[in-house]
């Protein structure tokens, strides 16, 4: 079964099984890994991409409900990888083995959307379903607020 | 420390060839250094080579040939090298090396890559400088020691003359290499100390990056293995028709049983290949298999413990012997006897295990893998494939973490395998639950301390006897007690100056696979020697910080090996890397001074300080602690001061100890891996949680203490101080004292 879908601003038809998550449609069938797979259960992040606006953990989504959707995954959150929130994780080099930010990267730039100017409550609330085992959650806390001033 | 063998033109050549319009320098160099990990059955000796490319066009290659998974190696090894080669930093290209033995020890475990190969990179770096120096000296007919290597370039100030790197390639191939190289002095360092941004950052803020589990070659297919629930465990029955009839699966392959040891050899059970990951996991479910549990069927957490602790209350194998303990004992006018237990734990990359493979025309084969290790993956590889070494080619990814668990190559084999079997290449992806349950987990363990003071409160005698199953047991199926390898981290090592001490090992058997886990066993040895301590602060009504320096004694440097211990100083001398009671005390001192110890602290906060020295590197914490109204622990802020001696990236250093301290305090809410009926009961980060940003405090402050001393790892030993400081804090804050990790089975968190 053929499901039609933008995929980073590309018209997409995929045929496969409804219930493959995305993730793994993303990955596997479509050849973009930017996005990751950390657990499988829509329980660390590490897979987030962007339906419509939306963040949704794309290891749980299927791809039977992104048909007509529009994704944006971390490969075109911007053209030259300047997003304000890629260029603060860069400035304060908060990536260690860097494998969670891409779902880190595109909660953040969600969260800046929504709310131009977070408090650390509001990076607390929007960010802890994102796991990073290095630890890089000051840095992230401290690089949302540079990119919420940047963008300002 | 180390030597360059000097290599005949001849050998040279032949060793390295010259590269189409470029030079290869080759060095060959010895270290007597031994390899950080002592347990494995292939330790090797051998020490590192370290190849830099100077090309034509000016730029240099520098072969990056260790593993980067977070700790930013991929930029503090070019640091170093540059620094040395007056390369700029904007005409450097790095380059991932393979698995090859003419690197010498690969192996990315134990916190070893700058403080035992600082010396071989800048000797790199050097040796490159000065063969460019001598092409300009003798194309311009002026002696060497006239030119000096600037900003990309040699220079001859007396006639003015200058010749880029590139320029200098093809008279620098007529050289010979130099036979004695000198070191820069700190003052002319332009990388070496300065927080170089991390190389890695635009590909991993824009989705670019390759790890292992991002591999994809012509014609893959996709492979997810269920594995026995117990370690040893085999076939009984398989039933594969549901299975088959999965749109997208190709084929259902059974793997050959888990050898015992299990070495790193791939674990057995059944794969099922398919046409995308997806496929491959829904035919996965469908399998019906009937499993022999095999000898490590009975293995219970719950039983296994009691037993665990009892061996550590009896009189264990004494490792170390100062004084009569029993005497002591005997006079003092206190006694106070406290246990600790801490349960197995899971590495839990967010990159679980993942590896792709092909086999080759020639009967080889080609893997690409997030390892640690890329040399164990060639051995393991060859020995299931009956191939030779040298026809197993590593490509190293990216590592998305692995604190450990991918010095391990069984997932590679596991790949190799099948590619073989299939007739295809194959890339096999661990589920998040495969990586829980069937990894190499950090030990469990079980500890006893006793202490007599006397009527002043000073600490007279010491007896501890810790027990827990070894990491030999992987390597050796008759393994039953601590090695002598094991006790050195954060055991006999132990700074205090107590007259009387005895520290004796009980003998556990293991019923899972064990394996490393960032700073291995200093997590629970740390997590007894510094709690208890602050037990005994309290019992000599002391302050926690000056009873830790009361017990760290004078300045002085301890030599357990003079009192009869095994001691391995991570393979570094005590000349060079002495265990110096000074350093640790100054980095005890700047630790409380950071946190503002002593001060008036908000109504139920507590503060708690731990330190300890491991990997060579001596690193302190402090951590303010409340108790919320829901009596969750909350970990308000983190105070963290590091001695780890000539430091090369500061801004990386801070990051290790920032992730160090979420490392640390994961393990100390939350972490346990327990296992019922031979199975390990948790599976995936609802039931093994880690720390959230909701938990992180609001801040981690880092002070890299300056010392004029040869460096000392730093991946590793920011995490055993952090448990000890939670729970210190809360004993602080409450009055309660928790002996027992994680915290989160006292209902705090």
């Amino acid at each position: 079964m053929a499901f039609d879908l933008t995929i980073n601003g590309q018209s997409i038809s995929l045929d496969v099984d409804p219930q493959m998550p995305l993730l793994w449609a993303l990955r596997d069938v479509v050849g973009l890994t930017g996005t990751k797979f950390g657990c499988g259960k829509a329980l660390c992040g590490a897979c987030n991409v962007n339906v419509d606006g939306q963040v949704v953990r794309s290891c749980m989504f299927p791809v039977s409900a992104a048909a007509g959707k529009n994704v944006t995954t971390i490969e075109s959150l911007s053209e030259q990888g300047d997003h304000p929130v890629q260029v603060a994780w860069r400035k304060l080099n908060v990536p260690q083995c860097g494998y969670c930010q891409s779902g880190q990267i595109i909660s953040a730039a969600a969260l800046l959307e929504r709310n131009p100017n977070p408090s650390d409550a509001d990076i607390d609330n929007a960010m802890s379903g994102n796991i990073c085992r290095c630890g890089t959650y000051t840095r992230i806390r401290a690089a949302i607020h540079r990119a919420a001033e940047d963008r300002s | 420390m180390s030597r360059i063998e000097q290599l005949s033109r001849r050998e040279f050549l032949q060793r390295t060839g010259k590269a189409g319009g470029g030079l290869v320098l080759a060095l060959t160099l010895t270290s007597a250094c031994q390899p950080g990990r002592e347990d494995a059955a292939d330790a090797s000796v051998v020490a590192p080579n370290v190849y830099v490319n100077v090309r034509d066009d000016g730029v240099v290659e520098i072969y990056c040939h260790r593993s980067e998974m977070g700790q930013g190696i991929r930029t503090c090894l070019p640091q170093i090298i540059a620094d040395e080669m007056e390369a700029n930093w904007d005409r450097i290209k790095l380059i991932q090396a393979l698995g090859d033995e003419k690197y010498g020890d690969q192996n990315t475990d134990g916190s070893t890559s700058i403080r035992q190969q600082f010396d071989l990179l800048r000797t790199a770096g050097a040796s490159a400088r000065e063969m460019l120096i001598a092409a300009a000296a003798a194309t311009w007919g002026v002696p060497a020691a006239d030119c000096v290597a600037r900003e990309h370039a040699i220079h001859h100030a007396a006639s003015g003359k200058s010749a880029g790197f590139g320029d200098l390639v093809s008279a620098a191939a007529d050289m010979d290499v130099p036979e004695d190289v000198s070191f820069k002095s700190p003052d002319e360092y332009r990388y070496i100390g300065k927080s170089m941004d991390i190389i890695d950052g635009f590909a991993m803020t824009t989705g670019q990056a390759n790890y292992g589990i991002d591999t994809v070659l012509p014609d893959m297919l996709y492979a997810s293995i269920e594995r026995c629930p117990a370690v040893g465990g085999t076939v009984k029955s398989l039933d594969d028709t549901a299975t088959k009839s999965i749109a997208g699966v190709t084929a259902v392959l059974q793997l050959p049983d888990a050898t015992s040891p299990p070495l790193f050899n791939p674990l057995g059970g059944v794969a099922v290949l398919a046409e995308n990951t997806w496929a491959a996991q829904q035919g996965r479910e469908a399998l019906d298999i009937e499993w022999d549990y095999g000898a490590n069927a009975e293995y219970d957490s719950a039983s296994y413990r009691e037993k665990l602790m009892q061996t550590s209350r009896d009189a264990g194998r004494s490792v170390l012997n100062r004084g009569d303990v029993e005497v002591a004992f005997g006079d003092a006018a206190t006694i106070h006897e406290a246990e600790y237990f801490a349960p197995h734990l899971s590495q839990a990359p967010m990159e679980p295990p993942a590896a792709a493979a092909r086999m080759t025309d020639d009967g080889g084969c080609e893997v690409w893998a997030c390892t640690q290790d890329p040399q164990s993956a060639q051995q393991t590889v060859a020995g299931v494939l009956g191939i030779d070494k040298s026809k197993v080619k590593v490509n190293v990814t990216l590592l998305g973490g692995a604190f450990g668990r991918k010095s391990k190559p069984d997932f590679i084999a596991e790949a190799a395998w099948l590619a073989k079997e299939a007739g295809h290449p194959v890339k096999v992806t661990w589920t998040r639950e495969d990586d829980i349950r069937h990894g190499y987990l950090h030990s469990v363990s079980a500890q006893c301390i006793k202490a007599g003071l006397d009527a002043d409160g000073n600490t007279t005698a010491w007896r501890h006897c810790t027990a827990f199953p070894s990491i030999g047991s992987t390597f050796d199926a008759t393994a039953t007690g601590p090695s002598a390898g094991e006790l050195g981290l954060g055991f006999v090592d132990n700074p205090y100056a107590i007259p009387n001490m005895r520290l004796e090992a009980g003998d556990a058997t293991a019923h899972l696979r064990i394996g490393w886990l960032r700073s291995v066993c200093n997590v629970y040895h740390a997590f007894a020697n510094c709690s208890f301590v602050d037990e005994l602060a309290y019992l000599a009504g002391a302050d926690p910080k000056d009873y830790l320096l009361r017990l760290l004694g004078p300045p002085r440097h301890v030599d357990p090996t003079a009192e009869g211990a095994e001691y391995g100083n991570y393979g570094q001398g005590l000349d060079t890397h002495p265990i110096d009671t000074g350093r640790i005390a100054a980095v005890v001192e700047e630790v409380a001074d950071m946190a503002g110890w002593g001060r008036e602290l908000p109504p139920g906060h507590g503060l708690g300080i731990a330190v300890h020295r491991s990997f060579l590197t001596t690193v302190g914490t402090v951590a303010e602690v409340s108790v919320s109204d829901a009596g969750k622990l909350v970990v308000h802020e983190l105070w963290t001061a590091i001695d780890a001696g000539t430091v090369i990236n500061p801004d990386r250093v801070k990051a290790q100890m920032e992730g160090a301290g979420i490392f640390g305090m994961s393990l100390a809410l939350h972490g346990e891996i327990t296992a019922k009926g031979g199975a390990v009961v948790e599976g995936n980060y609802d039931s093994y949680p880690v720390v959230r940003m909701n938990e992180a405090p609001a801040a981690i402050n880092v002070h890299i203490m300056d010392v004029d001393a040869p460096p000392g790892g730093v991946g590793e030993p920011g995490v055993p101080p952090v448990a000890p400081a939670i729970v210190n804090a809360y004993f602080a804050a409450t009055g309660n004292r928790v002996r027992e990790l994680p915290l989160r089975n006292a209902g705090l968190a």
